[in-house]
């Protein structure tokens, strides 16, 4: 199938102009994915747009090809993505818009810095002190909150995240729960407890607009609840 | 005079590079974490099957001894024993610590961790985690080592790529540390430290179409062996026997779907062959691995191979399965509770690499290697389940022995003169990276021949850039191996040979 694929470049997302965007033409097999056009297109000698031009490869991130690693996270159609499991036949016009996602700082064309959510981890002290307590009925939910990819899909949808706020968005619930739930009363449970309320419970606005956009299929308004039951009300 | 305020430098943060940097915190050492992604975008996540040690728990009374054993005889006993044995012995503690920090193994009704049955091992060793055993280790590992970046041991640049290597000497014998490029703004910073070690994965660049993850490029071990590193063995490539094709790659397939009773058969006509149960009673379908794949590449010159896990109980699929169901679904448009999966192999894992002793230092002077790009523990052919634990295993050896070796240096890392060597680099350009891929890949297959490998080293000589030389020394190395061991396999030479039970070791 043949698909017009525009790709913003520009260098603000947020005050993103016309001629930011470049079109580009794709002949492929309507299985492929969004990851293996870019693959493809700059695999070409030459990259070239619609109107004949020469252009430079495009800078994406990519890692596993298979939904495992996150790298790949960006806006397509609009919708933020992982572009290694979005494919052509999903799509209702063959045109595809490809963009970074607008939350984090942009690097280069669709590749952002998405530093500020790993440094977020290491504020609200994501680690265990001490043995995981194993609790076999919370397996299935530790085990979901131990697959987020930290690829911003949930934050990027978040009317509530900003890079450098204090709001951390839903990584921190969906991942501080597998702590929670593992870590003994000793150890600094006091002290997540407390940085969970104040980056992520006073700020959460519960649009759950978080709800169903987790590439990685985590149940995102399952561990919220889990992790606001825990870290606010003192249950679990 | 000591160094007791020198940083260790570790380069990758997958399994090994995480777990070296646990062991420099655990032993009061700080270390600088140098990765060009997150520890989420390595390599790492993707393992799927588990990861062995003989625990003992199934009543089969199993021992590290026979762990060992397996091991070596895999390997066709060209790795070293006493590296193997170190790394045999020391598995059921490593499972019980991951499981300490949290990871979601699955476990039986006496809470150990469950064992499942894996290639070229009789008896259940393998620990996993349904089938993303990878990702679920990594994500406590990552937030072990969060708590000493928290409290300062761990130093974490990401988004930083390794660049080269610097020496005391001109002669580049004792390292100095290295140069690191700023991948956001191109910036090189030099970083002074009289031990560095290597976790930059496998050599997967080199034929871009494996099951492995686009940032293992190659190019570290690349330019290492130009700057004299030596490599040993890489005409060892394993190819894995259930991969598909997807997006411009191959897609894994984990053993895992045999090990719990998934079943390969060739359709003959109308008649389902079920060759690997037929030609090896004992094992069947758990064959190690080079040579299931041997037998898929041969017989399916004449009939397509599938896959067939139609049979397993749902509760397996979904309990210790689930991962593949939903990976063949997304990519392939196919349930495997309800079709049988066409499998071809693909290119996995690299058993080769750079050059380490039993304490993981390479022959350069204060340079250590761990995980795959090291080659090590799994001679010419690795078992599933034994690559995690050879990158935890291996990656702790190495952050021990670089604590030592950086202790008793008597290299200033304050004041002392440093050589590099940057613009001897020759970076290779997309079109030779493009023909050498190719080549590799037509020549390094998994039957290989003289004719095509000399065609194919002709070819690499005429392109330039380091990456190419290090896919020439592969290609040498396959074709000066005149016999038949493990994953090499020549139908020139069908033999295994006595006078070839060595490690090949390339110097630049």
């Amino acid at each position: 199938m043949k698909v017009q694929v525009k790709v913003f470049r520009g260098r603000d997302f947020n005050e993103r102009r016309p001629e930011d965007y470049q079109i580009f033409e794709y002949t492929g097999d309507e299985k492929a994915s969004v990851a293996q056009l870019l693959y493809e297109l700059n695999s070409k000698e030459r990259l070239v747009d619609i109107h004949g031009q020469t252009c430079e490869k495009i800078t994406w991130e990519c890692s596993c090809f298979v939904k495992k690693c996150g790298a790949c996270a960006m806006r397509i159609n609009g919708i933020p993505r992982l572009a290694c499991s979005f494919f052509l036949y999903e799509l209702k016009s063959p045109e595809i818009t490809l963009e970074p996602l607008s939350k984090f700082p942009i690097v280069k064309d669709l590749t952002v810095d998405r530093s500020f959510i790993f440094e977020s981890l290491k504020e609200i002290s994501l680690w265990l002190e001490g043995n995981a307590r194993m609790k076999p009925e919370t397996h299935e939910y530790r085990y979901g909150s131990a697959k987020c990819l930290m690829c911003g899909c949930c934050l990027e949808v978040c009317p509530n995240f900003r890079v450098g706020g204090r709001f951390t968005g839903a990584v921190t619930p969906v991942n501080m729960y597998r702590i929670l739930d593992e870590q003994e009363k000793n150890g600094h449970r006091k002290d997540m407890k407390r940085s969970y309320s104040k980056s992520y419970y006073e700020g959460c606005g519960k649009s759950l607009s978080c709800r169903d956009i987790c590439p990685a299929g985590i149940p995102v308004d399952d561990l919220i609840a889990r992790s606001n039951a825990a870290a606010v009300w003192g249950r679990g | 005079m000591r160094n007791e305020k020198e940083k260790i430098l570790i380069i990758g943060s997958g399994l090994a590079g995480l777990s070296a940097a646990l062991e420099c915190a655990l032993r009061s050492k700080e270390c600088v974490l140098v990765s060009s992604a997150p520890a989420q975008r390595a390599q790492s996540v993707m393992a799927e099957g588990g990861i062995n040690a003989a625990l003992d728990t199934k009543g089969e009374s199993d021992s590290p001894k026979e762990h060992f054993q397996d091991t070596m005889k895999a390997g066709c006993f060209l790795a070293d024993g006493e590296a193997v044995r170190g790394m045999t012995e020391a598995a059921p503690g490593i499972v019980k610590s991951l499981k300490d920090m949290g990871v979601c193994f699955n476990l039986d009704k006496n809470g150990d961790p469950d064992l499942r049955n894996f290639g070229g091992q009789k008896k259940k060793r393998t620990a996993f985690a349904k089938s993303d055993t990878g990702k679920q280790i990594m994500t406590a590992l990552t937030d072990e080592v969060r708590k000493y970046e928290a409290s300062g041991m761990v130093t974490r640049l990401m988004n930083h790529s390794f660049e080269t290597l610097t020496f005391t000497t001109p002669d580049r014998q004792i390292c100095a540390g290295c140069l690191i490029r700023d991948d956001y703004t191109g910036e090189i910073l030099s970083f002074k430290s009289s031990a560095v070690i290597i976790a930059t994965g496998g050599m997967h660049g080199l034929f871009g179409n494996t099951t492995g993850s686009k940032l293992n490029t190659g190019e570290a071990a690349a330019e290492l062996y130009r700057l004299g590193a030596e490599i040993t063995n890489p005409e060892f490539i394993q190819y894995h026997p259930t991969t598909v094709s997807s997006g411009g790659k191959r897609m894994l397939i984990s053993e895992a779907a045999r090990g719990e009773g998934g079943r390969l058969f060739a359709m003959k006509e109308t008649e389902k062959w079920y060759f690997m149960e037929e030609k090896y009673p004992e094992l069947g379908n758990l064959m190690p691995r080079d040579i299931t794949a041997r037998e898929i590449w041969n017989v399916q010159k004449n009939f397509p191979v599938f896959l067939d896990m139609t049979h397993l109980p749902d509760d397996i699929m979904e309990k210790k399965l689930s991962g593949i169901v939903e990976d063949c679904i997304t990519y392939l448009n196919l349930d495997l509770r309800k079709d049988p999966v066409p499998v071809e192999p693909g290119i996995h894992y690299f058993m080769g690499g750079l050059n380490a002793d039993r304490q993981h230092m390479t022959n350069i002077q204060g340079l250590f290697a761990a995980g795959e790009c090291c080659g090590l523990y799994h001679g010419a052919n690795r078992l599933g389940g034994n690559s995690l634990l050879g990158a935890i295993y291996g990656g702790r050896v190495a952050g021990e022995n670089a604590c030592k070796y950086s202790e008793e240096s008597t290299f200033a890392s304050g004041s002392a003169h440093i050589y590099d060597d940057l613009p001897g680099k020759c970076v290779i350009s997309d079109a030779d990276r493009e023909l050498l891929q190719r080549t590799l890949g037509k020549c390094m297959g998994v039957v290989r021949n003289e004719k095509e490998l000399q065609a194919g080293l002709e070819i690499i000589r005429g392109l330039e850039g380091d990456l190419a030389r290090l896919g020439e020394a592969m290609c040498s190395a396959a074709l000066e191996r005149r016999e038949s061991r493990g994953a090499h396999f020549r139908e020139d030479h069908p033999d295994i040979r006595e006078e070839f039970c060595k490690n090949t070791v390339l110097r630049r």
